[in-house]
C-alpha cells in the first residue's frame, strides 16, 4: 500500500512540476532575475506555482490536525524543531547558490529526465552532483552524531 | 513578461499541492523530495523502498503530461556549461540536507505550517538564489 500511494503521489507530483513549467530550468532563473522587473523580461510564474501549492496545504494542515493518525501508518512525521541554528542557514544559503546558479532543484532535476530530449547530460551530471552531495552530508553527518555517542 | 503563464503554473502548483496533501495525509509524511532521495541512498533501513517507488514516480507523471496532454509539456532550456551544473549539484545536495529540506519540504509543506524553521530557510535561500542570479547575469 504504502508503494502504490508513494507511486501515485510522485507521479502527481511530476506531472504539477511538468505542467507548471517548473522542470524548465530557464523558467527558474528568469523568475528569481529581479533585477529584470524593469525591462519586462520577469517571469512571475513560479510565485503562481507556490501560492497554489501553499494553498493546499495550507487548508490541509487544520484537517489534518484533527486526525489522530494517518490513514496508512501510526504516526504523522512532522519535524517538531523550532528552533534556528547555524546548520539550517548555512544549508539555506548553500542550496540557494547551488538553485540559483543553474535553475535545478531535487524534484525537477528527476522529473526533467522525462521531458528533456536534448538536456539528458546535463541533467545526469546535476542528478549524479546532487546525489553525491546528498551522500556527503549523510556521511558527514553520521561522523558527527557518532562523537558524542562513543 | 515575456513567457509569463500564470494559468497552467496555478495548476501545476495546486497539483503539487494535492500530491503533497494526499501523500500527508494517507502515510503521515512530509513530500520533501531532497530528504526521499536521501532515503532511497540508505538500503536496509525499516520500511525502505517507497522512496524508490516516490522518485520514479516524478518522471513518471512527466511522461503522463506528455502523452495525454502534449500541449502542456514545457520547452527545456539549460545554458548551464558542465562543471558548473556539476558544482550547483553538489552544493545544491549538500545544502538541502544540511538545512533538512530544500523547496518542497521547506517551501512548500513547512512554509504553511509556519514553521519557524522552514520560513527562515525558505526566506534564506530564495534571497540567496536571486542574489546569485544578479550575480551571475548582471555583474558577470
Amino acid at each position: 500500500m504504502m508503494w502504490i500511494v508513494s507511486l501515485l503521489a510522485g507521479s502527481l507530483f511530476g506531472a504539477g512540476l511538468t505542467i507548471s513549467g517548473m522542470v524548465n530550468p530557464q523558467k527558474i532563473l528568469n523568475f528569481l532575475d529581479f533585477a529584470a522587473i524593469s525591462s519586462g523580461g520577469w517571469d512571475p510564474t513560479l510565485a503562481f506555482v507556490f501560492a497554489g501549492a501553499v494553498t493546499v496545504m495550507a487548508v490541509t494542515y487544520p484537517f489534518q490536525k484533527r486526525l489522530a493518525s494517518p490513514m496508512i501508518g501510526s504516526t504523522f512525521h512532522l519535524p517538531g524543531r523550532q528552533d534556528i541554528d547555524m546548520q539550517l542557514v548555512a544549508g539555506a544559503t548553500i542550496f540557494g547558490i547551488g538553485w540559483g546558479l543553474v535553475g535545478i532543484c531535487p524534484g525537477p532535476a528527476i522529473a526533467a529526465f522525462a521531458v528533456t530530449k536534448v538536456h539528458l547530460a546535463e541533467f545526469s551530471i546535476f542528478f549524479a552532483a546532487l546525489s553525491a552531495g546528498i551522500i556527503l552530508r549523510m556521511v558527514t553527518k553520521n561522523r558527527v552524531q557518532a562523537v558524542p555517542a562513543e | 513578461m515575456e513567457n509569463f503563464t500564470p494559468w497552467t503554473g496555478l495548476i501545476g502548483g495546486l497539483m503539487i499541492g494535492l500530491s503533497s496533501a494526499f501523500f500527508l495525509l494517507t502515510t503521515g509524511r512530509i513530500s520533501g523530495i531532497s530528504g526521499i532521495i536521501e532515503g532511497a541512498m540508505e538500503p536496509g533501513q525499516s520500511g525502505y523502498g517507497w522512496q524508490i517507488v516516490y522518485l520514479l514516480g516524478l518522471p513518471l507523471g512527466a511522461t503522463m503530461v506528455g502523452m495525454f496532454l502534449p500541449q502542456y509539456l514545457p520547452e527545456i532550456k539549460v545554458t548551464a556549461s558542465w562543471p558548473v551544473l556539476a558544482l550547483a549539484g553538489f552544493i545544491a545536495g549538500y545544502g538541502a540536507r544540511l538545512g533538512n529540506g530544500c523547496t518542497s519540504g521547506h517551501g512548500v509543506c513547512g512554509l504553511p505550517r509556519l514553521a519557524p524553521r522552514s520560513i527562515i530557510s525558505t526566506v534564506v535561500f530564495m534571497s540567496v538564489a536571486a542574489l546569485t542570479v544578479f550575480v551571475t547575469r548582471h555583474v558577470f
